[in-house]
C-alpha cells in the first residue's frame, strides 16, 4: 500500500503536503521524512491535507505530532485539512483535536 | 470450516465460541494493510454492523497489530503475530497475539489532560488508550512469552447464509499467506 504525498508551495508562505491513502506503521515513514525534509529546507507554515487518507491510526498521529512540535519549535506551525468523520473521529478520542488546528478547506487553511 | 479444537483466547470470555478465522503474519509493518482487510471483511460478513462500528474495529485491530509488531522490534524473522476472529450469538472477539517480551501494564505511562501542553510529549503510547475507546471490552495479558490483546464486540450474527464476502474469507482461510505474499510481490 502506497502513500501518495503531493507538495504545493504555491501559496507562499503556506507548503500544502496533500496526503492519499492509508497512514500506518508501515506508511507513516514516508511522511515523516517529507516533514522533516520540508522543515529543513525552511517551511514554517505546513498545511497538511488529509481529505485523500482513507485510514489513519496513531501511528500516523505521532508523524503529525512530531512535525507540529518541529514546526512550532522553528516558529511556524501544522495545521490539518480534514472534513472526514473517521478520520477526526481519531483525532477525537486522543483530544488532539484541541492540540492541532483543523480547517475544512485548503483556502481556509492558507487563509490564516 | 471450522476451526474449534485448539484453544483460542477467546475461550475465556465466549460460552462456545466459533472459528471464523486464523491469521498468521510476519512481524513486519506491511502486514498491518493486509491484516485490517481481512478481519473487517470477516467482521462484515458474519456480524450485523454498522460502517462505523466496522471502522472503529479497523482502527482498534490496526493499533493492537501495530504494538505487536513493535514489540518484536524485527528480533526473528521466525516469529509470528497471530490474529482470531471467533463468535458466538452475542459477540465477536478478535484477538491478537505477540511473541514479544511482554510488557507490565502497570506501567504504561498516564497521559496529561489534553489541555496540558505536556500532552505533545506523546507521540507515542497512543494506541492503547485509541483501542479502550473503540471496542466494547479489552483485555491485555502479558508475559515474557508476549502479550495477547482481546477484543470484543457486542453484535449480533448477520442476518442470511454466508454472504459473498464469507465466501472469500473461507478460501483466505487456506492460503499461506507468505508464499503468497512472496509469489506477487516480493521482487
Amino acid at each position: 500500500m502506497d502513500l501518495g504525498i503531493e507538495v504545493d508551495e504555491g501559496r507562499s508562505p503556506f507548503v500544502v503536503v496533500a496526503v492519499r491513502g492509508e497512514v500506518d506503521i508501515a506508511t507513516a515513514p514516508k511522511l515523516r521524512e517529507k516533514l522533516v525534509e520540508l522543515a529543513s529546507q525552511g517551511a514554517q507554515q505546513v498545511v497538511v491535507d488529509l481529505e485523500g487518507v482513507e485510514f489513519l491510526d496513531s501511528t500516523g498521529l505521532g508523524v503529525l505530532i512530531g512535525g507540529m512540535k518541529r514546526l512550532r519549535g522553528l516558529d511556524g506551525d501544522l495545521s490539518l485539512v480534514c472534513t472526514q468523520p473517521r478520520i477526526l473521529k481519531v483525532f477525537e478520542i486522543t483530544g488532539l483535536n484541541r492540540a492541532f488546528t483543523i480547517h475544512e478547506t485548503v483556502d481556509a487553511a492558507v487563509a490564516g | 470450516m471450522r476451526r474449534s479444537t485448539q484453544p483460542s483466547p477467546a475461550d475465556a470470555v465466549l460460552e462456545s465460541p466459533e472459528s471464523v478465522l486464523r491469521l498468521e503474519i510476519p512481524p513486519r509493518a506491511e502486514f498491518v494493510a493486509v491484516a485490517r482487510l481481512v478481519v473487517s471483511t470477516a467482521a462484515k460478513s458474519r456480524r450485523s454492523l454498522a460502517d462505523d462500528k466496522v471502522a472503529d474495529l479497523t482502527l482498534a485491530l490496526s493499533e493492537a497489530c501495530t504494538n505487536a509488531i513493535e514489540a518484536h522490534d524485527a528480533k526473528d524473522e521466525a516469529d509470528r503475530v497471530r490474529i482470531r476472529v471467533d463468535e458466538d450469538d452475542a459477540r465477536l472477539v478478535v484477538t491478537v497475539q505477540d511473541q514479544g517480551p511482554g510488557f507490565d501494564l502497570m506501567e504504561l505511562p498516564t497521559h496529561p489532560a489534553v489541555t496540558d501542553p505536556d500532552r505533545l510529549n506523546f507521540e507515542r503510547g497512543l494506541g492503547i488508550p485509541i483501542i479502550r475507546n473503540l471496542v466494547d471490552e479489552v483485555t491485555f495479558t502479558s508475559d515474557s512469552g508476549g502479550t495477547t490483546v482481546t477484543m470484543i464486540l457486542n453484535c449480533p450474527p448477520s442476518s442470511g447464509g454466508l454472504t459473498a464476502d464469507a465466501v472469500e474469507l473461507e478460501e483466505f482461510n487456506e492460503m499461506d499467506l507468505e508464499a503468497a505474499w512472496d509469489d506477487e510481490v516480493a521482487p
